[in-house]
């Protein structure tokens, strides 16, 4: 059952070192920005975290970068005009990097979320994105086996919560979150508003409740609405 | 009725041109992705009336032109991180919905940049493969193998005059076979199952075209 927290600290409370950690966003769209900023704050260490991209600028998941919490990251993007201090860490050895193309990323953690053990996918065939990896013809296709990514935790920015976590996003910063949602043992969202339960359509609730474990209300414009990257 | 631009036939296409003669190819009424970088541009030049819908892979149908001003929203963004509007019955859905259009052979067309594109229609256009470079694919397999149709845009000649379109591409792959159309500045090639067919050039006799690239046309 999603409970109402107090605030971001609260949220990311009991994440163990050498975690999984999910964080939705594309880019700055969805980056939850204040739980990553609490995942700083917490020191948390040795992550793995999973997200698009690897970081803007130096705030949210740059710093949580530049802070060397993070011992991996999984991702479909590192490379942006503003990664900067991804690049540095990765090229001095100090982030491991792991390169899955952007739809692979998000059905692997949809079969996460589904209790899909293994799926054979054609996105990647015949690319250095599948070596190593077992390939098989089905009906004429070829297809490459991809596993399940499942987080320990997920942070996810949804738009509007009730209290018994249905969520409902906004415009193209929804993205990851639903997916990731689903695909860790405890996922924590943060929200504009919270509403009572009623307070949202039952017909638009996009993450219905029982996915969603932590719920904190956090107000305000994100520095990452300032910044922006090709990639 | 879809009316293909008229150029000047005697000189390399401009890049506005380029991406002009891409937009009048596009079948009216089908779903559409825009590459990062020049394959936006195509967007552009695309008819009002047209009944193109255009996807962006961060999980939308029905984007509009890039916005200004007040109407910027840092919610509201293609896949190039670039604020866009929305069109009237555009509609949003989370990452596995949306690689689920592309996989599922629901996009109608695709236009990608590339690196290189080979003959029998090989994609590279992830990764140079410098040992420095930072990988980052993207979205970019998925689109590949996933729309009906690939188109690749790219200038035909790398700045030190290489042929992009090649035998067998050197730079790592994203896709395999799965281009079916080149624009080019110089030509449009169409990547057929028995070989290339020259639609037509721009600035180079076909004769030229086919000895700069060492390779034997095939009719259409």
């Amino acid at each position: 059952m999603a409970i109402v927290v107090a605030d971001a600290d609260e949220a990311v409370s009991g994440i163990a070192d050498g975690s999984t950690v999910l964080i939705g966003g594309f880019g700055p769209a969805g980056q939850p920005v204040e739980l990553v900023d609490a995942l700083i704050r917490s020191g948390v260490k040795d992550l793995t975290v999973v997200n698009n991209n690897a970081g803007n600028g130096r705030v949210g998941l740059a710093a949580l970068l530049a802070n060397g919490q993070v011992r991996k990251i999984i991702c479909s993007f590192p490379r942006q005009a503003d990664s900067y201090v991804f690049d540095e860490l990765y090229r001095a050895g100090k982030v491991e990097l792991e390169v899955v193309p952007q739809g692979n990323l998000a059905e692997r953690m949809r079969a996460a979320g589904a209790g899909i053990g293994a799926f054979f996918c054609p996105t990647g065939v015949g690319t250095p994105l599948s070596e190593g990896k077992e390939c098989r013809a089905i009906n004429g296709r070829d297809y490459v086996l991809e596993y399940p990514i499942k987080g320990d935790v997920a942070l996810i920015k949804a738009y509007r919560a009730d209290t018994l976590g249905n969520l409902v996003y906004r415009k193209t910063a929804r993205n990851f979150g639903p997916v990731m949602a689903t695909a860790a043992k405890i996922t924590v969202v943060q929200v504009s508003e919270i509403v009572a339960p009623g307070g949202i359509d039952p017909e638009v609730v996009v993450t219905p409740g029982i996915f969603v474990d932590r719920i904190v209300q956090i107000a305000g414009i994100s520095p990452l609405a300032e910044l922006g990257a090709a990639g | 009725m879809i009316t293909r631009p008229s150029f000047d036939v005697t000189r390399p296409l401009g890049r506005d041109d380029l991406a002009r003669l891409v937009a009048a190819d596009i079948p009216p009424d089908s779903y559409v992705n825009l590459g990062i970088g020049q394959p936006t541009r195509v967007a552009d030049f695309l008819d009002r009336d047209s009944g193109v819908i255009l996807h962006t892979e961060n999980g939308m149908l029905g984007v509009g032109p890039r916005a200004s001003g007040e109407d910027i929203d840092s919610d509201l963004i293609n896949a190039g991180k670039i604020p866009v509007t929305e069109t009237p019955g555009a509609s949003y859905f989370h990452h596995a919905d949306s690689f689920a259009m592309m996989r599922g052979g629901h996009l109608d067309v695709c236009v990608l940049g590339a690196f290189q594109v080979s003959f029998d229609g090989d994609l590279a256009n992830w990764h140079t493969g410098a040992s420095d470079a930072i990988p980052a694919v993207g979205g970019a397999m998925d689109l590949a193998i996933g729309a009906k149709q690939v188109f690749v845009l790219m200038t035909l000649f790398s700045n030190d005059g290489l042929p992009k379109l090649v035998p067998k591409c050197t730079y790592p792959l994203t896709g395999v076979a799965c281009v079916s159309r080149v624009y080019t500045d110089y030509a449009v090639l169409l990547l057929t199952d028995h070989g290339v067919v020259v639609r037509e050039t721009y600035g180079i006799s076909r004769d030229d075209l086919a000895e700069r690239l060492k390779i034997t046309f095939q009719d259409a």
